[in-house]
């Protein structure tokens, strides 16, 4: 691989741009993997980066059945943040945005992380005393969050609006190293990385069947032919009840969809994110100008990556009384996604009944922060078939020990 | 949009009329039971890519539950029924056949 640099770009430039390499290699499946990952999202490549990095796996293979980085990770609204309530999920969110703060280095891939700060608005006097039961939390665990006043907010977020009639603004819930990051660049980056080990990243190459034998996985149907396998992982978000369905065994999860849309491009008016949970709603200005907005999940099972239109209503609607300016925009475009939402709210990295089948799912509508986090854990999975530290509490038992990690309140994020 | 007709008072209605209250049919355990079946019945959910029973509430409206038979990858709904009933009846799985041939829903088909 060719590194990127400001020399590379120099030379490029002096030969008309002739000399750029394909990112990643399209390589023919082979028969046999060590490591068979499915899904080339954020997750499954990070996963299969870090075999090759922290463990020296690198006769994987990593299956997409559209393209790589199309399912959730191209459609998140981009935000990292780590300011959870409970230990284990303070532990890998941390993990994984201290990851984000040198992933550019680490890839030599700019993915854009852009830590401008996260504020959660506490708008009802429960939000106020949560978020601050969250900063103690926080503050216990090494997370550096702060509960801030008013004044403070009005400060960081000139256009918002304290004084609304139903929510008015108490104060909010500061993480100054929270922020973004260009959500294709980090699906594009592990990508390259990955190809440069050697791993063969197969795009358009959907698994129709998992066999088995004796209780372990031996190999994936796939659309493009058979193949054989050591060990399995499944990283594929909101299709992971299908797959599950595929191997024999039910998950804890159920998968729903989850909209965001984005605004015409203006002149810059707001440098960080804000998340008003309340009413549904969280607002980001990209790098292009456009704001980027997110909204809650529609209440039912559905596999249509689209939603319904009534829930984006709810989210100007919510968002037009916080910031006023919001009613003068034009929104340019709407999507939506399929997120696997757990009971407690919480992602699930563990075995399966399948003894070399591994799973990581369930980040419901949080994933994106979460990648380079949940690709070390899941990489510590699959490698010692025993999870590490960072996902010990994440598995699937713990919903039959009645352990859970509970995330729906303190997360935040709108359900 | 997902438009659904409650069979108790014939009103057709688009979703926001409804409220989704999840997988249907499930078999309810109590006190004495084991871990294993608690954990089935509280957590564990089929959430398949195609054919589903599940229930909803007519909530803007006569504010019964009924049960809908749907498919999570269209959005088409197959039937809605009473709510007074452990599995699918028969016109319900015949008009699912209808639309997919072969549909197996945990042990209904």
């Amino acid at each position: 691989m060719r590194r990127y640099s400001a020399f590379a770009i120099a030379r490029e430039a002096a030969r008309y741009h002739s000399g750029w390499e394909r990112a990643w290699r399209s390589p023919e499946p082979k028969k046999k993997y060590d490591v068979i990952i499915v899904g080339a999202g954020g997750h499954g490549l990070a996963t299969a980066f870090y075999l090759g990095k922290n463990f020296g796996i690198t006769n994987v293979a990593i299956l997409e059945k559209g393209w790589l980085g199309g399912g959730n990770t191209g459609r998140n609204t981009t935000i990292i943040r780590s300011n959870y309530l409970q230990d284990p999920s303070a532990a890998i969110y941390e993990k994984a945005r201290s990851l984000y703060e040198t992933i550019s280095q680490d890839l030599n891939y700019n993915v854009m992380f852009s830590p401008r700060g996260v504020i959660m608005l506490a708008q009802t006097e429960h939000e106020v005393r949560g978020y601050r039961r969250t900063a103690h939390a926080n503050a216990l665990q090494g997370v550096q969050t702060e509960f801030i006043g008013p004044d403070r907010v009005k400060e960081l977020v000139p256009i918002i609006n304290l004084d609304g009639p139903r929510y008015p603004v108490l104060g909010g819930l500061w993480q100054a190293r929270g922020g973004t990051a260009r959500h294709d660049a980090v699906a594009w980056g592990y990508a390259r990385a990955c190809s440069d080990m050697g791993m063969d990243i197969i795009q358009q190459c959907e698994v129709t069947a998992v066999r088995s034998a004796n209780g372990k996985v031996t190999g994936v149907e796939t659309s493009r032919g058979e193949i054989a396998c050591d060990k399995l992982g499944l990283v594929v978000a909101g299709n992971s009840g299908h797959l599950a369905q595929m191997a024999g065994f039910r998950l804890p999860m159920e998968s729903v969809a989850l909209q965001a849309l984005v605004s015409e491009p203006i002149k810059p008016c707001m440098d960080v994110v804000v998340m008003a949970n309340t009413v549904h709603g969280y607002l980001s200005q990209s790098d292009k100008g456009e704001m980027v907005i997110g909204g809650g999940t529609d209440g039912f099972n559905n596999y249509t990556q689209r939603g319904s239109f009534h829930h984006i209503e709810e989210t100007v609607r919510a968002l037009v009384e916080t910031f006023p300016m919001v009613s003068r925009l034009k929104m340019l475009r709407q999507w939506g996604g399929i997120v696997d939402v757990t009971g407690d709210r919480s992602p699930v990295i563990g075995k399966t009944p399948l003894g070399n089948c591994f799973i990581n799912a369930g980040w419901g509508t949080g994933g994106f922060k979460a990648i380079p986090g949940g690709g070390w854990a899941t990489a510590e999975l699959i490698a010692k078939a025993e999870p590490g530290p960072l996902c010990a509490e994440f598995g699937m038992n713990r919903f039959i020990e009645g352990r859970f990690i509970d995330e729906s309140v303190a997360a935040g994020v709108a359900h | 949009m997902l438009i659904l007709t409650c069979p108790y008072c014939g009103v057709k209605g688009e979703e926001t009329e409804f409220h989704s209250g999840g997988e249907a049919h499930l078999k309810r355990f109590g006190p004495g039971s084991s871990d294993a079946d608690f954990e089935q019945y509280l957590f564990m959910r089929e959430n398949p890519k195609g054919v589903h029973l599940e229930r909803w509430r007519h909530a803007n409206g006569c504010g019964k539950w009924f049960h809908a038979a749907r498919c999570t990858v269209t959005l088409e709904v197959f039937g809605t029924y009473s709510a007074q009933t452990t599995e699918p009846p028969q016109h319900i799985r015949d008009a699912i056949s209808a639309r997919r041939p072969g549909w197996t829903w945990r042990e209904f088909s």
